[in-house]
């Protein structure tokens, strides 16, 4: 019992100092920041890089993800009989909870994995040393264009992938279940409030796209230089991500529903 | 013995401790580093002949003593100035540490396009220049995946001296690679260091190549120099520790063993 105690407290006091730590990190890459955008095309190449080539997978997702939102919609809807609400559902769903969430996650999978293992193996070969024994700051030049280019790239991924996954609920709920297309677009459009929903999902998009880009690079960064510790920091990458974007989202929507 | 004698220092170590771990890696370390000459600190590895390297960048901090480099006090320095510093010194890591996201020419232009505005031509020819004289001109736009051990390391050596330092430090330039090639760099070392009137450091153990290209070199043993002077008197030196580095001996003050217990009580003891 006292083990357990103890085993619990030491896990305790390590998420703590890797808190504090993250967030001192944090700080030093806002601090950064004005000095990285000057140098723009150090983040358009990342944004290319991590951004572009994220959206294979964003967009095959959210077609999926609005496909099934569509199918377990409409089955719930007709029992009340409001399936023409369907395009309604599925746009808020989206905008609101899964788009932002469900991209934040994917972004951390395709992404913030690759992100962290680059860099821990550059500090493994001693790329990074390199760069400080050339009078380079490794933060400057290689942590800054990635992880701006990530807090650029969630929020443009996020829109996208609502935008697709509502394609998909069009497809299923109109092309396969036969509701009627002009209620699903014309309720979509009177419910969905620009300032309250969309600016809801956009604010959530850009915490979760500076949580994924600062988890990856901060855990790239401070990877022990092994295998080992290169591999556990990929894994870190993607673990602590999705469990504090989920307790983000919490929090944002208990402030939003809080409001409302 | 701690300076050769009659020559201009360009690096000063006075009275050195650095731990690592709570483990001593220097205990007192003094030694002088001669301007404009080639030399070499030796010694088995494990003993810290790296982490000196990185203590004279200022990559690490030690725990006493003071590093002097061209008359400037290393430890405790700002970043800033750790930075102007480094920018007057080259460095040469084991394998290159070239960045692998950039071609050969990318890497030899790297710390130019950093730290100048140079006009794309002037670096075109500062790094074709630097790749020709360490004859890697035609790998020009060759990715570090695709260079060989020895290729890698010799872009490594162009690209330190693209800045034209007046210090370049060499950890392991001989390591891992075939003897045409350990020929070839010991060649570049010695033809780098005259042809730009350069000071080089070399870190390593190879003894044959390190004589062929020092003016000097240092021996650190147990955290200490156990010797110094050229590698010719070095052979002649009677001490213990010195004559089994320099002949090869695989037993001496350098035991063969690591540090254990008694032989047959632990061929007993089955681990559980």
């Amino acid at each position: 019992m006292r083990a357990m105690f103890r085993d619990l407290g030491e896990a305790l006091r390590e998420f703590v100092e890797t808190l504090g730590a993250m967030t001192r990190f944090l700080g030093r890459l806002l601090w950064e920041t004005p000095a990285a955008l000057m140098r723009f095309g150090l983040v358009w190449y990342q944004l290319h890089r991590i951004g572009a080539h994220s959206l294979l997978i964003i967009g095959i997702s959210a077609v999926f993800v609005g496909m099934v939102l569509a199918l377990q919609g409409y089955h719930i809807l007709n029992q009340f009989g409001a399936t023409e609400s369907l395009g309604v559902m599925v746009a808020m769903t989206l905008v609101r909870e899964l788009g932002p969430v469900l991209t934040a996650v994917l972004f951390a999978g395709r992404a913030g994995t690759s992100l962290a293992s680059e860099i821990g193996l550059m500090r493994a070969t001693d790329q990074l040393s390199g760069m400080e024994m050339m009078a380079v700051d490794p933060v400057k030049r290689v942590i800054m264009p990635r992880f701006l280019a990530g807090v650029i790239a969630v929020p443009l991924l996020a829109a996208i992938f609502s935008a697709l996954g509502i394609f998909g609920g069009y497809v299923v709920g109109v092309g396969l279940l036969g509701v009627d297309a002009g209620p699903f677009w014309s309720q979509m459009n009177a419910a969905v409030d620009v300032r309250t929903d969309v600016m809801s999902g956009v604010w959530k998009s850009i915490a979760f796209g500076i949580t994924a880009s600062l988890v990856a690079v901060y855990e790239g960064y401070n990877a022990p230089p092994t295998a080992e510790g290169v591999s556990r920091a990929t894994t870190r990458a993607i673990v602590i991500t999705a469990v504090a974007v989920l307790a983000i989202n919490l929090l944002i929507t208990a402030i939003i529903v809080g409001e409302g | 013995m701690t300076r050769p004698a009659g020559q201009e220092p360009h690096i000063e170590l006075e009275g050195l401790r650095f731990q690592r771990d709570g483990r001593p890696i220097f205990e007192d370390v003094s030694l002088s580093i001669p301007r404009g000459k080639v030399t070499a600190i030796m010694g088995p590895s494990g003993t810290g002949k790296t982490t000196l390297l990185r203590l004279v960048t200022g990559q690490l901090l030690p725990e006493r003593g003071s590093i002097r480099v061209d008359g400037q006090e290393v430890t405790g320095i700002g970043r800033e100035a750790l930075y102007r510093l480094r920018k007057r010194i080259g460095f040469l890591f084991q394998h290159g540490a070239l960045l692998t996201d950039l071609d050969v020419y990318e890497n030899v232009a790297f710390p130019l396009r950093e730290h100048t505005q140079l006009p794309d031509c002037l670096i075109h020819h500062l790094v074709m220049t630097k790749l020709q004289s360490v004859g890697l001109r035609g790998a020009a736009r060759l990715m570090p995946s695709q260079l060989s051990g020895g290729m890698a390391r010799r872009v490594g050596l162009a690209r330190a001296v693209v800045m034209d330092p007046e210090l370049v430090l060499y950890d392991e330039p001989f390591a891992g690679l075939d003897p045409i090639s350990m020929g070839v760099i010991v060649r570049l070392i010695r033809e780098i260091n005259e042809a730009l009137g350069l000071t080089s450091v070399i870190v390593s153990h190879d003894i044959e190549e390190v004589s062929q290209v020092a003016d000097w070199a240092w021996i650190i043993a147990d955290g200490r120099i156990i010797a110094g002077g050229t590698p010719e008197e070095l052979r002649g030196e009677e001490s213990p520790w010195v004559r089994q580095f320099m002949h090869r001996l695989s037993d001496g003050p350098v035991p063969f063993h690591f540090p254990a217990r008694d032989y047959p009580e632990d061929l007993r003891e089955v681990p559980r």
